[in-house]
């Protein structure tokens, strides 16, 4: 009961927050206040909202509980990648004025065709995230309460939809930056709880455990090494190439308060990201018979090792946390998704640009919503892992060799990014169907990143070298690479051309 | 089952994207001969609308070969070979005095071997280059340049092919003048537009500052600073856009100058979503219309107003919006204002023209305003737009 009282909370809050959310932007008669941007804290802590998905806050537990501790690499790469954004890309991005993935493509290459490819691979990368946000909404309502799976996915997929066409369009800094913090609380309290109540048990070592060579490094499933290293290469390179995230680093007044914006991101994931192994350790020590089900185990785990209140309480907490997670994630996602669909594919089709939004919107939710109500079932941080593959096969080499590299030409982005994401989603579709299942395949398709990346960079690489240089790539180097307040020719024309 | 499920979604993104399909009916023979000459000569179009250099020159010149058929073909201006395709590229270098006669006589000619050969004769035995077909390129009244086909023997169905596709290659380079005309036009239009500082402005501000000269020389100082940033603002150079951050800077300072004259009457209040404070927006586009609020709004009005000044995230654009509780005004004068059949509000008219001059007829000004019921204006700006890039900070 207290586990529908508290999602029922979480829900009402977002629609709430969502409908009202202009009444939260400043409101003052002093100009100094209103002018003042958003400062790079605040920043932070709203990309770290919109950032830790339900996937991830219920996931990574689980696979840490079930195949061990080469798992930690998820803690470390959905952190680590932020260091690569914050290195390569975060402040030419944000100083050459893009607010979405299409606007840079555009910019540095000049092509519409560029753009409409990019504006496709935005929708497939955000579906693919979007899928299992709402299968782990079905599965944490399940877990908790009992009721069917569906339910969970049909609210959350109404609570997102209401929300973004009826006002979400708005993308709150406050709101955002109030969600991290909710979830760092209902992944953190109840850690607390759980580890008096271990330590009062005489503090038992998950190493213990009958079947541990769990605690061993590369020890799970085939091809651990492998397995390992395309993870830490999807996750890295993968990060830079998310819709939702990007698009809040226009938010910052200049490149250098990106970067300390992305800085900052690092951090506050750094806190979160502690938890989950703590859970999914516990996990291995009370709860190992749950290994066919990892992604509910964090949602049981209270109940199993505290008693009444407590457990049910906690419990309450996490659901509400996850599912605080999966609206935020998904709101994100589709606000970007919409976004992108309405301005770059459906664009000249609706009357007004709001009613695109709205039909943009119902689009970016219902390709993901039907799958996962069709009853595609996939380990939720596998499919997440899947779209970061997919985000560094494509907008990784674009967004890098874009900024660092003059002579990235329109043929060469355009043959990368389809071969990176044919290759890549190739991989996904194979896997996510369940057509291949053990061996070498299975560990090739399941973690494309190794070898999808590098050839999605060498393609551009090697056409790029033999085709001609976008014109004027000098000043959009300027552009992208010089500080803002040094004046130099940045190609300003007093007309638009 | 979940195969077939991503089956149809596959199924479902390319209908959604809708790629274009061509016809699997292909036509006759001859119907498929216009085809293929319309397309080549469609792809040799895009790099001749920049007009005659040699960059387009060199993109061009594949798809006029094919065109014409010949073993080889070179494109001329007037004082050089702009490029060459084909065989034969030890005539390359004489291709510019192939052209030059058609250039200065504005005539198609046909060379022979020995024309094309000069004083140096051809030693290669089995060349294929025997003949030429000299066109003019013609743009306007004037030559510009010359297409040269070379060929085995000059027949007339090359002389008249040839001399087509110059006519044509001619049409697109004037198609590319008429561009760059219209180019210059709408540079001219957007100097003409540039943003106005109203005189009324200028003549109450230093009125008022007078005013205090005497009474309160201090304050009269902090505002003639004031007026000084603000027209420093206002006649910067450089960039045509600044962020919002930087535009409600400087309605700060106008609103400084215009309390001096209005004292209490004058009241403010903010609405603003610090996520769109670093969108671009055109220099003095809010200002106009704060300005266009106290003037119109507030200054008839008894016992003074209330000026809204707002700007929220809405998606990929930004809403900027100006509300004042003042007078009102008739919505068909507002209609003729912004039509620029009415000079009574040269602020307002302005503004509209250069945002729909910079992002399109969708961001142009919304008024909604009736006889004693205040003023609303408000505008759309997207967070992006090519060529649009706010200048760095100001004072």
């Amino acid at each position: 009961m207290s586990t529908w009282i508290a999602v029922a909370l979480v829900c009402a809050a977002t629609l709430l927050v969502g409908a009202l959310g202009l009444r939260l932007s400043r409101t003052t008669s002093d100009f100094y206040v209103a002018s003042r941007m958003v400062s790079p804290r605040w920043n932070a802590s709203a990309i770290g909202g919109e950032y830790i998905s339900g996937a991830s806050f219920l996931g990574v537990a689980g696979l840490i509980f079930a195949t061990g501790s080469d798992m930690l690499w998820y803690s470390i790469g959905y952190t680590a990648g932020y260091l690569v954004l914050l290195a390569l890309v975060a402040a030419p991005l944000r100083r050459s004025g893009a607010y979405t993935l299409p606007d840079f493509a555009q910019i540095r290459l000049r092509s519409a065709g560029v753009r409409r490819v990019t504006a496709v691979l935005v929708v497939g990368i955000g579906w693919l995230y979007l899928l299992p946000q709402f299968l782990g909404a079905g599965l944490a309502l399940r877990t908790a309460t009992g009721a069917p799976g569906w339910v969970g996915t049909a609210i959350a997929v109404l609570v997102v939809v209401a929300n973004v066409t009826a006002g979400g369009m708005r993308s709150v800094t406050f709101v955002q930056a109030f969600q991290y913090w909710l979830k760092l609380t209902a992944i953190a309290l109840p850690v607390v709880l759980l580890l008096i109540a271990w330590h009062s048990d005489g503090s038992p070592s998950p190493a213990s455990v009958p079947g541990s060579e769990w605690s061993e490094p590369l020890s799970g499933g085939d091809h651990p090494v492998y397995r390992t290293y395309s993870l830490l290469l999807a996750l890295l390179f993968g990060t830079m190439g998310l819709p939702h995230v990007l698009v809040r680093l226009y938010t910052n007044p200049d490149g250098r308060a990106a970067r300390r914006t992305v800085l900052s991101v690092i951090a506050l994931l750094g806190a979160f990201y502690l938890f989950p192994p703590v859970y999914g350790a516990l996990g291995r020590i009370y709860a190992g018979d749950l290994l066919d089900s990892p992604d509910s185990m964090m949602l049981l785990l209270p109940g199993r090792m505290l008693g009444e209140p407590w457990g049910d309480l906690a419990t309450a907490l996490l659901t509400a946390g996850a599912f605080a997670a999966f609206l935020s994630t998904s709101s994100g996602l589709t606000i970007s998704v919409a976004g992108v669909l309405s301005q770059d594919l459906l664009r000249g089709r609706f009357r007004t640009s709001v009613s695109g939004f709205r039909v943009g919107a119902g689009l970016a939710v219902l390709v993901p919503a039907t799958l996962s109500l069709l009853g595609v079932r996939t380990g939720l941080a596998d499919t997440v892992t899947l779209a970061f593959a997919l985000a560094a096969s494509t907008f990784c080499p674009l967004l890098v060799l874009g900024i660092w590299w003059r002579g990235l030409t329109r043929a060469g982005t355009l043959a990368g990014l389809v071969v990176g994401g044919l290759l890549a989603s190739t991989a996904v579709l194979l896997t996510v169907s369940g057509a291949v299942s053990s061996g070498w395949p299975a560990a090739l398709l399941g973690q494309p990143a190794a070898w999808t990346v590098p050839t999605a960079f060498l393609v551009m690489v090697v056409v790029s070298l033999r085709t001609r240089r976008t014109p004027g790539v000098n000043t959009i180097m300027v552009r992208l690479h010089a500080p803002e307040a040094l004046d130099l020719d940045r190609g300003d024309h007093p007309t638009p051309p | 089952m979940t195969a077939g499920v991503f089956v149809v979604v596959v199924v479902l993104m390319i209908s959604v994207f809708s790629f274009r399909r061509r016809s699997p009916d292909l036509g006759t023979p001859a119907e498929r001969a216009t085809f293929d000459t319309l397309h080549t000569a469609s792809l040799a179009a895009p790099p001749l609308r920049d007009g005659l250099t040699p960059e387009s020159a060199q993109l061009a010149i594949r798809h006029l070969r094919t065109l014409l058929g010949t073993p080889a073909v070179a494109l001329a201006d007037g004082s050089r070979l702009l490029a060459w395709d084909g065989e034969g590229v030890h005539h390359r270098e004489h291709a510019q005095r192939h052209a030059a006669g058609v250039i200065a006589s504005g005539r198609t000619s046909v060379l022979d071997a020995a024309q094309i050969d000069g004083d140096q004769p051809c030693r290669v035995l089995d060349c294929p280059l025997r003949s030429a077909v000299v066109a003019p390129l013609i743009s306007g009244e004037t030559v510009v340049g010359a297409l040269i086909a070379y060929g085995g023997a000059a027949s007339a169905a090359l002389v008249r092919a040839t001399g087509e596709v110059a006519i044509w290659v001619s049409t697109q380079i004037e198609l590319a003048e008429l561009d760059r005309s219209r180019t210059r036009a709408i540079e001219a239009e957007v100097r003409a537009l540039r943003a106005q500082i109203s005189p009324h402005f200028v003549y109450n501000s230093l009125a008022a500052i007078a005013s205090f000269v005497r009474t309160d020389p201090e304050r009269a100082r902090e505002l003639l600073l004031e007026f000084a940033d603000f027209t420093r603002y206002a006649f910067r150079t450089g960039g045509e856009f600044t962020t919002l951050a930087d535009e409600l800077r400087n309605i700060e300072r106008y609103l400084v100058l215009e309390q001096a004259r209005f004292g209490e009457r004058l009241r403010v209040r903010l609405r603003v979503a610090p996520e769109v404070l670093p969108v671009a927006v055109p220099y003095l586009s809010v200002q106009p219309l704060v300005e266009n609020a106290v003037r119109h709004g507030l200054q008839a009005k008894e016992g003074g107003g209330l000026i809204t000044l707002g700007a929220a995230d809405s998606g990929a654009d930004a809403l900027i919006w100006v509300e004042d509780d003042g007078v009102g005004a008739d919505p068909v004068l507002i209609g003729r204002i912004l039509a620029g059949q009415s000079g009574e509000s040269v602020g307002l008219g302005n503004v509209d023209a250069r945002l729909r001059q910079v992002f399109g007829d969708r961001c142009g000004l919304v008024v909604e305003t009736a006889p004693g019921a205040g003023t609303k204006v408000s505008f759309r700006v997207p967070k992006y737009a090519p060529g649009v890039h706010a200048g760095p900070p100001g004072p």
